[in-house]
């Protein structure tokens, strides 16, 4: 087990251009880590990756496995074990010699060999595949095998470049599972690359969310989705409506709010929100955290339904309320509710997030 | 820990780290590549235009404007052979392909399957198979005269129209194929759509169909123009001399070289142009299918004429096919200088076939044409290889001018090449390390391999495109140096491609005539060139031997490349399961 750490990477593929397509990331892995770099296309995260592995060399910055600076050094003196997006196994060996690959590049004596592939092949559950061609195998099968080849070499680190994408949606929640339960056992740190947020935030211990080349939020899925950075992580970690309103007041780690109805809500904050009064603040709100008032309760927003959709677990309604729109999945809503009718709306107090913009 | 050096060593460093993944490691990777192909493509080119010039300054070019005169009556009539190669090519090709991936009739599968018997034979065989047919002493003209009881000949091609003929029969595949492979391509629910709209059958094809032919058709256009251009054995055999090509092995033949050059310049100019045309022309649109799983419709014929003609048409179009390699065999068997005034060969022996294999002299060529042949294969797949490698996968500044390098040597005709060949190296230069090549063994398997690399970088190209890059880098990832990925994993999975070029390269070899009649030794004479030797001793029934052996060469080698694309397919397959 080993930690990774970037510092102050950057990647210009263009010289004379001033896009970067990684700018500026500096992040630490800690040894035996989870972590997923999560974001859109063309966020930067698989070139991130990709310099861990020694495809490209970054434009400034160091990389380090541990005390090594592995920055400049070749791909294949860097003992990581990556799986690839189509897993690139070689179409003209069996199941086990693909996974033999790396221990014959390394010299292992053939019994050790031989041990170490059905072990490893063990361990993806593909015990008794290893004669087969890779053409005979299912695209789940495939993805197991690219993880037993990446394995059995006894990486420094595991890098995963969206592994599961290619793989339909029942067969993809087994795998994350499955791919979470062999990290832990083999005590890999591993660095995983998906734009999936919900996969991110059920296999992760911590996540990097980046956009446009650069890290926007570093922390574990109950921070990123409970307190995101910025409206950019709100947005994209599931649902968010994200509404501006006027600041009333302020304190260290919370910020008051005036609602459209006049009342103030206290709203958490992270230190240092820079926030006083007469400034206008973006409150982060999730769908699932606001409900239709009853009776005696005091509504905090007032609006008109536009929309209307039972999902089952939910009833997603859509309202304009005094020409903003907000999102909210109702547990329980009561069946009559159409579209046009005049709603009141109640937002769950300690949940709502102050973000930046 | 964070490097405290100095910029400069901490910038020398980044240079130098990283061994096979730096920026510097594609230079030192391409630069033997690049002299290769420099010192025998781009400089022999150079050499011909200084020869050109050499002794009348720019008198030689002048004749091609002065208005009466060899040079300009041959340059207008090798580009009026052209453009009418172009125009029968495409009319008998393109109506092929529509008959044949539109129709469903009696005998279809068969000449789908031989139709390219006639354009596999090698240039020299092929010309002489089809001057023994349809020339003024060919077989279906005096055939016709006895039927007739005429005192002529009937329908002889000769001259212009017998060059026509050829270049019909061998060029019109460029049309088949291009036009079969854009109708496969063409998503049938196009034409649907125009027939849904209420366009009626005409319409539909005057306004979808061949429009979107229309990229398919301009490229096997430049092409049979090229190739026409280029064509040598049809002018000699039909007695044509006034083409570029015939004018540089007259000049050439009367040792008047700077001349020979300066025709040889302007083909190849004229040459390059063409290709770069092409290649222009490919980076734009071609109309592939949208939609999967759909197959586009036959037709049956259903109107009775058509129902009735078919068949008949059918094996008429079988026939006409398959009589080439039917009268080199004929022939083969036919006892030398017997055949004078008949229609068909009468006496028939074993002869030929036993001087071939017994006597040494005769069985020299054979061993030559192997021998040459496989020398410049191993070079093509050496170089083809490593070009394709370079230009598919690596990131470079000239990246292109490598990838242009090679098609030259592609786009110029081999009398052309030949002549540079002579220009470069009937003195010794750097890159014969001082040695005079003409006149040595070395300068024919020399010329094989700048004519049949492109070949090779072809079929390497193709098959490196089928190749994830990803699968390098997961053997990279795993451990493996750069040079160890390449050979077990790319190299690996290349080869089926790279075998089937290499065998095209040989069998192009072994069947080379238009450079090799420029450039042979004595010692070193190649089998076409004793074919072209003992026609002209009337040794007819030997020279069609030796053909006979070179169409078997070409049938094993194509039934061989045919189990290749086989296991091909099943790479290919595996391919598409791993993406």
């Amino acid at each position: 087990m080993i930690d990774v750490r970037l510092t102050a990477v950057s990647k210009r593929f263009d010289k004379s251009s001033d896009a970067a397509a990684v700018d500026d990331v500096t992040v630490t892995i800690g040894a035996g880590e989870f972590f997923t770099l999560l974001g859109p296309s063309g966020c930067g995260k698989t070139t991130t990756l990709r310099m861990v592995a020694g495809f490209y060399f970054p434009t400034s910055g160091q990389i380090h496995f541990g005390d090594d600076d592995v920055t400049h050094l070749s791909p294949n003196k860097r003992d990581t074990g990556m799986v690839f997006q189509n897993y690139a196994l070689f179409p003209h060996m069996t199941v086990a010699q693909n996974v033999a690959y790396g221990l014959r590049v390394r010299r292992v004596s053939r019994a050790e060999r031989d041990r170490r592939v059905e072990e490893a092949l063990a361990q993806v559950h593909l015990s008794g595949y290893g004669a087969r061609r890779i053409d005979a195998l299912s695209g789940g099968q495939q993805q197991r095998v690219a993880l037993a080849r990446a394995l059995v070499i006894r990486p420094r680190t595991l890098l995963l470049d969206e592994p599961l994408s290619n793989l339909d949606a029942k067969l993809r929640e087994e795998t994350r599972t499955e791919i979470r339960r062999i990290q832990r056992e083999s005590g890999n740190t591993a660095i995983y690359v998906t734009h999936d947020q919900a996969e991110a935030m059920a296999m992760s211990d911590r996540i990097a969310v980046m956009q446009s080349g650069k890290v926007q939020q570093v922390g574990s899925p109950q921070e990123i989705y409970y307190r995101p950075a910025n409206a950019f992580v709100a947005r994209f970690i599931g649902r968010s409506n994200v509404l501006s309103l006027p600041v009333a007041g302020a304190g260290e780690n919370r910020v008051e709010v005036r609602m459209p109805d006049g009342t103030t809500l206290e709203v958490g904050a992270a230190p240092g929100h820079g926030l006083t009064e007469g400034d206008t603040a973006l409150v982060s709100v999730r769908p699932e955290h606001i409900t239709i008032a009853g009776g005696e309760d005091e509504p905090a927003l007032r609006g008109r339904v536009t929309h209307v959709e039972f999902t089952g677990m939910a009833t997603n309604l859509t309202v304009d309320a005094d020409g903003t729109e907000v999102m909210a999945a109702v547990i329980d809503a009561p069946s009559s509710i159409n579209v046009g009718d005049l709603v009141g709306l109640r937002l769950v107090r300690e949940r709502l997030w102050v973000v930046k913009p | 820990m964070p490097e405290t050096s100095p910029p400069r060593l901490a910038w020398l460093r980044q240079r130098l780290a990283g061994g096979t993944n730096s920026q510097w490691f594609p230079y030192l990777l391409v630069l033997p590549l690049v002299l290769v192909l420099y010192g025998y493509v781009v400089h022999p080119m150079f050499a011909t235009f200084s020869e050109s010039v050499s002794e009348n300054g720019t008198r030689n070019y002048l004749q091609f404007f002065t208005s009466s005169g060899v040079a300009r009556e041959s340059l207008f009539t090798s580009l009026f052979i052209s453009a009418a190669s172009v125009l029968l090519c495409g009319i008998v090709g393109v109506a092929m392909a529509f008959l044949l991936k539109r129709f469903s009739f009696r005998g279809r599968r068969l000449i789908e399957a031989i139709i390219l018997v006639p354009a596999a034979l090698p240039p020299l065989i092929g010309a002489v198979s089809f001057q023994l047919l349809y020339s003024n002493i060919g077989i279906v003209p005096r055939g016709l005269q006895a039927l007739f009881g005429t005192e002529r000949p009937i329908m002889a091609f000769d001259g212009i129209a017998g060059v026509l003929v050829v270049h019909t029969f061998t060029m019109y595949p460029f049309f088949y194929l291009a036009a079969a492979a854009a109708l496969a391509g063409m998503d049938p629910s196009v034409e649907e759509a125009a027939y849904n709209l209420g366009a009626g059958r005409v319409r539909v094809w005057r306004t979808v169909l061949l429009p979107m032919l229309t990229p398919a058709m301009v490229s096997a256009s430049l092409l049979v123009f090229m190739t026409s251009l280029a064509s040598y054995t049809a002018p000699l055999l039909f007695n044509v001399s006034q083409t570029m090509t015939m004018q540089i092995y007259i000049n050439r033949t009367n040792g008047d070289l700077p001349m020979a050059s300066a025709y040889a310049s302007v083909l190849g100019i004229v040459s390059i142009i063409f290709l770069l045309a092409m290649r222009w022309y490919e980076g734009r649109r071609s109309y592939q299918s949208q939609s999967k799983g759909i197959s586009a419709n036959r037709r049956e014929l259903t109107n009775p004429i058509g129902r009735w003609l078919a068949p008949v048409a059918s094996v008429l179009a079988t026939m006409v096919l398959l009589a080439p390699v039917a009268t080199i065999a004929l022939v083969a068997f036919s006892e030398n200088r017997t055949w004078t005034t008949q229609v068909l060969p009468e006496t028939y022996t074993l002869d030929n076939f036993v001087t071939i294999f017994s006597d040494p002299k005769a069985f020299e060529p054979i061993l030559n044409s192997l021998q040459m042949s496989l020398l410049a294969a191993i070079g093509c797949v050496v170089i083809g290889v490593l070009v394709a490698y370079a230009v598919r996968r690596l990131k470079f500044i000239g990246r292109g001018l490598l990838d242009v390098a090679v098609m030259i040597a592609w786009a110029l005709p081999g009398t052309v090449v030949a002549i540079n060949l002579i220009s470069a190296f009937s003195t010794g230069n750097a890159f014969s390390f001082g040695q005079v090549l003409i006149g040595t063994f070395w300068i024919l398997p020399l010329a094989y391999f700048v004519r049949f690399l492109p070949i090779v970088f072809r079929s390497s190209s193709a098959a490196l495109a089928l190749i994830d890059p990803s699968l390098e880098e997961a053997a990279r990832n795993l451990g493996a140096s750069w040079l160890r990925a390449f050979y077990t994993i790319t190299v690996r999975l290349m080869l089926p491609g790279v075998l089937a070029g290499a065998l095209l390269a040989f069998v192009h070899g072994v069947g080379e005539f238009v450079a090799s009649v420029l450039i042979y030794t004595s010692s070193t004479v190649p089998i076409s060139v004793a074919i072209n030797n003992r026609m002209y001793s009337f040794e007819l029934g030997t020279a069609a031997a030796y053909g006979m052996l070179q169409v078997a060469l070409i049938f094993v080698v194509m039934w061989f490349s045919g189990r290749l694309e086989s296991s091909r397919t099943a790479t290919r397959r595996a391919e598409q399961w791993t993406n």
